[in-house]
């Protein structure tokens, strides 16, 4: 399989007045086409840190450091079909890449969610920005029926001019002529074609995703409705223009288990249809178990384990993993929780070498000095650990 | 099984009114409880399940009388007598007698006010979901942990003070964190604090709403295994609220199953996650993602949402969504019966079988 996107050495620091907080120390990553990565750690780990910076949408005080994110586009917005280091390219084409190859769902659907517009208008703004080529197309079509229909002659000139508009929008969307009809109040309602259009596709991709009453649901504010009808929203909102990669940041952890068991059926179901990559964060391990192909554990700003899911959960090498795996309450289990003793550490001043060594069970000197790359041991199965790459 | 029951709960009903309109007339209810009836006995962790918005943690805040009930009674540790006399009286035609209002007074917390509320506040806590909002910013922890002790007279100056660093260190902290502030502490220390704090008048019983669900997985084990510890040391009895089902299962002795305000199952933990006999409670546990690649189950998913309390399903407020819904679910709502060994069920369903 072909890799989608590979991140290397990604380094992010957040400079605070408390000190630079090292949120992301050489992550490295790899997404294979049609695949679904799972990114399983704490609270602070690094874990959304890491998917804005493959979108570029770290703030200041935040910064991307250095390392490479490579992501191979569709062509949909540019003519390069080879991989692109995202960290290289203009804002622009940024712009153009989020929402239409990468796109992402936030894990709090109600802050996601403008609550002053309309379902219709947060989910058709992406086909308004991304897809206004075929919009205008089948508005051109839509208007050769009426002009063909029409009755009087006064009718049918306003027609022609108004496909005049959408001609011109097809052959050049930054026309000067179309900027200067925008600034003129009457004439630059032209752009209402286009919303009615952009309706029905809202309206056909919600239809798509299952939810109830379409039609009724798009006129509709967030404030309306439940949590998981939110969440669903900004499902189609990540979906609108098919997205060769989708961020999923933890989507379900602020829902009931019933809603959760919903939603992860809706994603699956999507990511076969569309034939979607997936970049799964979450720190619930059960639904890592269920959603994942792989699975990349991370802990203080780098991944220490990456391994297909089956492997992961039967034999974890790194001790962070292991413990990780024994802290969690199991079906039917009963006995002790093994708890990792110690909490997360500060990252402005995180600990020298291995991150990980001052909780870790097998610690030894080599650990404090230096940190442990991340190495294939297995066949797929990587782990930074000096307990396996001194070995081997 | 005949165990001493701790706190029972009778018919306990809990309406929150909607005001409306220029004069804030009452044009509706919100049911948050309605009509529930719960025993739990000494030393145990009864696990109270169910989605958000069922009315778990308003059902915890009624029976420390955080809330006070619309209806109902709550008795903490009264013998079985009282209770049957109390029924009894209720029952008879003159429902007004003396003797009736008596008992309430002086027996049933529902009515308790005052000193008799506050000596009795004394035997139970509560822990917080969320302890970054449920300590005080600009109190020490010594102050935090050490004012139930003030403001139950227990204990004052040195002694408190002795008192304050005995329970630190009973939940895994110590004399040095004495003079800080919570934001100092990581959320599980904060937890811990919490826990230090309810169990500085010595409760028989604990109400854990939540406690580990701010938590980060490594964290939450720690809690719980300190709970655990505390329980079997100071011979406490827990009601521990939760929406996540591998906890409960983890901690508890019996679950009880909430939907919409009422009770829909009660049983042995085991019995109720080997053999679930309410639909509800069937697809609660299919629902849940278990840390196993290898065991994908096969999982009946509910089909909506869970309707307003506000105004709740006809009968059974379980039938717009449940897939075996008979006529008769949605005239009257079933009552909670037992289906052998302590197993109670509140579904049409498993009477017929």
């Amino acid at each position: 399989m072909a890799k989608l996107l590979e991140v290397k050495d990604l380094v992010t620091n957040f400079y605070t007045y408390e000190g630079v907080v090292k949120a992301l120390d050489e992550v490295n990553l790899e997404i294979e086409e049609g695949k679904t990565l799972g990114l399983v750690g704490e609270t602070g780990c690094g874990k959304s840190v890491t998917a804005l910076s493959i979108l570029r949408l770290i703030q200041p005080p935040g910064k991307i450091e250095g390392g490479k994110i490579y992501f191979r586009p569709d062509g949909k917005s540019s003519k390069k079909s080879s991989y692109l280091d995202l960290l290289e390219q203009s804002e622009a084409f940024m712009r153009k890449v989020r929402g239409d190859e990468i796109s992402m769902i936030f894990q709090e659907p109600s802050s996601a969610l403008n609550p002053v517009y309309s379902i219709n208008d947060q989910i058709s703004e992406s086909f308004l920005l991304h897809r206004r080529r075929e919009l205008s197309e089948s508005v051109v079509r839509e208007i050769e029926e009426k002009v063909d229909k029409a009755d009087s002659i006064l009718k049918k000139i306003v027609y022609k001019m108004k496909r005049g508009t959408y001609r011109k929008m097809l052959v050049d969307e930054n026309s000067f002529l179309l900027k200067f009809l925008s600034g003129i109040p009457v004439v630059s309602s032209y752009n209402g074609w286009l919303k009615k259009s952009a309706k029905k596709e809202t309206i056909e991709i919600l239809k798509k995703l299952g939810v109830p009453h379409p039609q009724k649901l798009v006129d509709r504010y967030p404030h309306e409705l439940s949590g998981g009808m939110q969440q669903r929203i900004v499902i189609a909102m990540a979906l609108a223009c098919h997205p060769k990669l989708l961020i999923a940041d933890e989507p379900t952890s602020n829902l009931d288990v019933t809603i959760q068991a919903q939603i992860l059926d809706l994603i699956r179901k999507s990511r076969k249809d569309l034939g979607t990559s997936v970049l799964f964060i979450t720190h619930d391990l059960g639904v890592v178990a269920e959603m994942c192909d792989r699975v990349a554990v991370m802990y203080a700003g780098s991944v220490c384990e990456i391994s297909e899911v089956k492997e992961l959960f039967k034999n974890s090498l790194h001790p962070y993993t292991k413990a990780l795996i024994n802290a969690i309450p199991k079906p039917g289990g009963k006995g002790k929780l093994k708890s990792i003793k110690g909490t997360v550490p500060n990252l402005i001043n995180p600990p020298s070498g291995c991150r990980f060594h001052p909780r870790c069970p097998n610690q030894m000197k080599i650990c404090r000095q230096i940190k442990p790359e991340l190495t294939r041991v297995e066949n797929n199965h990587l782990v930074a650990c000096h307990l396996f790459t001194g070995q081997r | 099984m005949n165990m001493n029951i701790l706190v029972e709960v009778r018919k306990l009903k809990k309406y929150y009114a909607i005001q409306g309109g220029v004069f804030k007339k009452r044009i509706g209810d919100i049911k948050a409880v309605d009509g529930v009836n719960l025993k739990i006995r000494k030393g145990e962790c009864l696990g109270l399940v169910g989605e958000s918005g069922c009315g778990k943690t308003t059902l915890g805040k009624t029976i420390l009388r955080l809330l006070k009930p619309t209806k109902g009674h709550i008795y903490f540790d009264i013998s079985e007598e009282i209770k049957q006399e109390v029924e009894k009286l209720e029952e008879s035609t003159d429902s007004n007698s003396q003797k009736l209002q008596e008992l309430e007074r002086t027996h049933d917390l529902s009515n308790f006010e005052g000193k008799r509320l506050k000596k009795l506040r004394r035997r139970m806590q509560i822990v917080f979901q969320d302890p970054s909002s449920s300590l005080n910013p600009r109190m020490l922890i010594k102050d935090i942990v050490g004012e139930p002790l003030t403001v139950h007279g227990l204990a004052k100056g040195l002694e408190k003070r002795e008192r304050v660093i005995n329970l630190l260190q009973r939940v895994g902290l110590s004399e040095d964190h004495l003079f800080r502030y919570p934001h100092e502490f990581s959320g599980g220390q904060r937890q811990r604090i919490a826990i230090a704090r309810a169990l500085a008048t010595n409760p028989d019983f604990l109400i854990l709403d939540e406690p580990t669900s701010a938590l980060d997985v490594s964290v939450q084990a720690q809690i719980l295994n300190l709970l655990q510890e505390l329980q079997s040391d100071f011979g406490l009895t827990y009601l521990f609220i939760t929406h996540h089902l591998l906890v409960v299962e983890y901690i508890s002795h019996r679950i009880a199953v909430m939907y919409l305000g009422r009770i829909v199952e009660l049983a042995d933990t085991k019995e109720l996650f080997e053999n679930p006999m309410h639909p509800y409670t069937q697809a609660l546990l299919s629902a849940i993602p278990i840390p196993d690649p290898e065991v994908r189950s096969h999982r009946t998913i509910l089909k909506g949402d869970v309707p307003s309390p506000i105004d709740p399903p006809s009968g059974c407020v379980f039938h717009t969504r449940c897939s075996s819904a008979a006529k008769e679910c949605e005239e009257r709502m079933p009552d909670l019966v037992s289906f052998g060994d302590e197993h109670y069920v509140a579904c049409y369903r498993m009477n017929h079988k």
